[in-house]
């Protein structure tokens, strides 16, 4: 069954779209390196300001913004994640798993502007919570959660939850069942089997996942754009200024640069530590 | 107890994945245009606005088009994908591999800012087909991901009986082993249809007035008016995904279109 032509045939699909991939980035990469002039779609010749410029401070702390809020989304992600796709993973009712995998999943389908939409709804200063919290007289005026980082974070902690509950729910998944069971015979209570036996075999998973949920929340644009309101400003909103209000390209691509090399480089980064991780799980 | 805690934790965290969605819900069939809690009656006015509004109908179609064509290349493309590097060993494997997976976590907007700067050098931004390559490049890696995971189970003992028969492995290909990997490819292929129909950041580059896909539409939308028309357009849209997950879920499994399942 290993035909040479059937590989051909398939191949070929599959470069083109890598070559795609690789296009796009190129294109990124080459136009960071060019000259921006004002007025002007075109760019000049090579330079090398485009990268002095993300060092002023207008860039550079938008940068640093835009990696803490990305660490504290994919932290908050984990705690609030993994209850749920370990009931997911561990419910022997049909119905009851049925109903976990859709209400925690779907969320990521109906995409990113309906769901920062519902969150400005429910954020709002006359929106569901305020309203809730000034009929129940807890407090007397509207408290402030647009345009404040808290508000975005929390909505980016919506955004990407339901890529983390499937990661992490493959990887409890993975973990055999009779480790937690002989634990359990053996007279250990159900969380000091969860603390002792469960997160640990899952480590590996869960360090790999809180770091490409770091990754996948620099991704978000209209929940820090809309609900941001340009008060809380992350990479990909100055990528957006930039690129299709100014037209200036150059600067645009070296933030979209700088965003890849961010993303990508914090799972190479960490992937020597996860293989560690999983090398240990596999000799207990 | 302890049991009890667990539970009671788990409804706390699903109650927020939840509590958007129905408030959207609510807020589209609330007849006033400032949103009331609880709702002040009960209206299909939004609903109605929505379906009226241009921009909406015309950019419903567009989506339209680009889903189909993106979701179908990608099926193809995702059963070509998989199969390669499950069934080869080639040298360059690992980094096609990496590279057909790798828009999973580039950034969107860098991966849509890429593809404007390529449509615009080939001088093709006002034209469906830089859209419709970004989608592909976007969705390809769930389809091969749903697609690996059937191509994982095919019970190989299947396709030597039939070559020992004397099938030719184009025969075997097409008679055996593409009618197994059926269920993958189609939930693969629902998965990005929504997936395309829903994406937005990089869309938002590449498309054009004229291309313009729904999301796009309601973003420009929501920054000029205030009022729930986008309401009721998110409501339909949750509506529907929700309905699709289920069906879904209910024909093929969720949990091993999305490859969560281990084995």
């Amino acid at each position: 069954m290993n035909d040479r032509r059937i590989w051909w045939f398939f191949i070929v699909p599959c470069m083109l779209v890598a070559l795609a991939v690789v296009m796009s980035l190129a294109a990124v990469f080459q136009y960071s390196f060019r000259e921006f002039i004002p007025g002007s779609l075109d760019t000049g010749g090579f330079t090398l300001e485009n990268f002095y410029n993300i060092g002023r401070p207008l860039y550079f702390l938008v940068i640093l913004d835009t990696l803490l809020i990305s660490l504290l989304t994919a932290i908050f992600c984990l705690l609030l994640s993994y209850p749920v796709a370990y009931a997911l993973v561990r419910t022997e009712a049909e119905w009851l798993r049925a109903l976990l995998v859709i209400l925690s999943i779907t969320p990521l389908f109906t995409g990113e502007i309906v769901r920062t939409y519902a969150w400005m709804l429910v954020l709002g200063s006359d929106g569901f919570v305020n309203s809730i919290l000034m009929a129940l007289g807890i407090v007397s005026a509207p408290v402030q959660f647009m345009y404040t980082k808290f508000g975005v974070i929390v909505a980016l902690v919506h955004f990407s939850m339901p890529v983390m509950i499937i990661l992490l729910a493959t990887a409890i998944s993975h973990v055999n069942r009779d480790y937690e069971k002989a634990a359990a015979n053996l007279g250990a209570a159900p969380l000091v089997v969860f603390w002792r036996v469960t997160v640990p075999l899952t480590m590996p998973g869960i360090v790999a996942s809180t770091v490409v949920i770091f990754a996948w929340t620099m991704s978000a644009f209209a929940t820090p754009q809309l609900i941001g309101g340009g008060k809380v400003l992350m990479i990909s909103n100055l990528v957006y200024l930039q690129g299709l209000s100014s037209f200036n390209f150059p600067v645009a691509a070296v933030l979209s640069a700088v965003a890849f090399i961010a993303a990508v480089g914090s799972l190479a980064l960490v992937q020597p530590f996860v293989t560690r991780l999983e090398r240990r799980v596999a000799q207990q | 107890m302890g049991k009890f805690l667990f539970w009671t934790l788990v409804v706390a965290i699903l109650i927020f994945l939840t509590i958007p969605a129905v408030v959207v819900i609510m807020s589209s069939v609330n007849p006033t245009e400032t949103l009331a809690f609880p709702p002040k009656g009960f209206s299909l006015h939004w609903y109605a606005r929505a379906f009226s509004y241009d921009d909406f109908r015309t950019s419903f179609y567009s989506g339209l088009i680009v889903t189909f064509f993106a979701s179908t290349i990608a099926s193809v493309i995702g059963v070509a994908a998989a199969y390669v590097t499950h069934r080869y060993a080639f040298r360059g494997r690992r980094l096609l591999e990496f590279l057909l997976a790798a828009p999973l976590i580039i950034p969107r907007f860098t991966t849509g800012f890429g593809f404007l700067l390529v449509g615009a050098g080939l001088g093709i931004n006002n034209g469906y087909t830089i859209v419709i390559v970004t989608h592909v490049v976007l969705v390809l890696p769930f389809v091969t991901r749903s697609v690996y995971v059937s191509l994982v189970n095919v019970d190989r003992s299947l396709e030597r009986s039939a070559a020992n028969l004397g099938a030719s492995p184009i025969n075997v290909l097409l008679r055996i082993t593409l009618p197994l990997l059926t269920p993958g490819i189609v939930g693969g292929w629902i998965i990005a249809a929504i997936l395309s129909f829903t994406e937005f950041t990089a869309s938002l580059y590449v498309t054009s007035y004229a291309t313009q896909t729904l999301p796009v539409a309601m973003y420009t939308y929501v920054r000029e008016y205030t009022d729930p028309t986008i309401a009721a357009i998110s409501a339909l849209l949750i509506i529907t995904t929700t309905l699709g997950m289920f069906i879904v879920d209910r024909t093929l499994g969720l949990k091993r279109v999305l490859a969560i399942e281990s084995h």
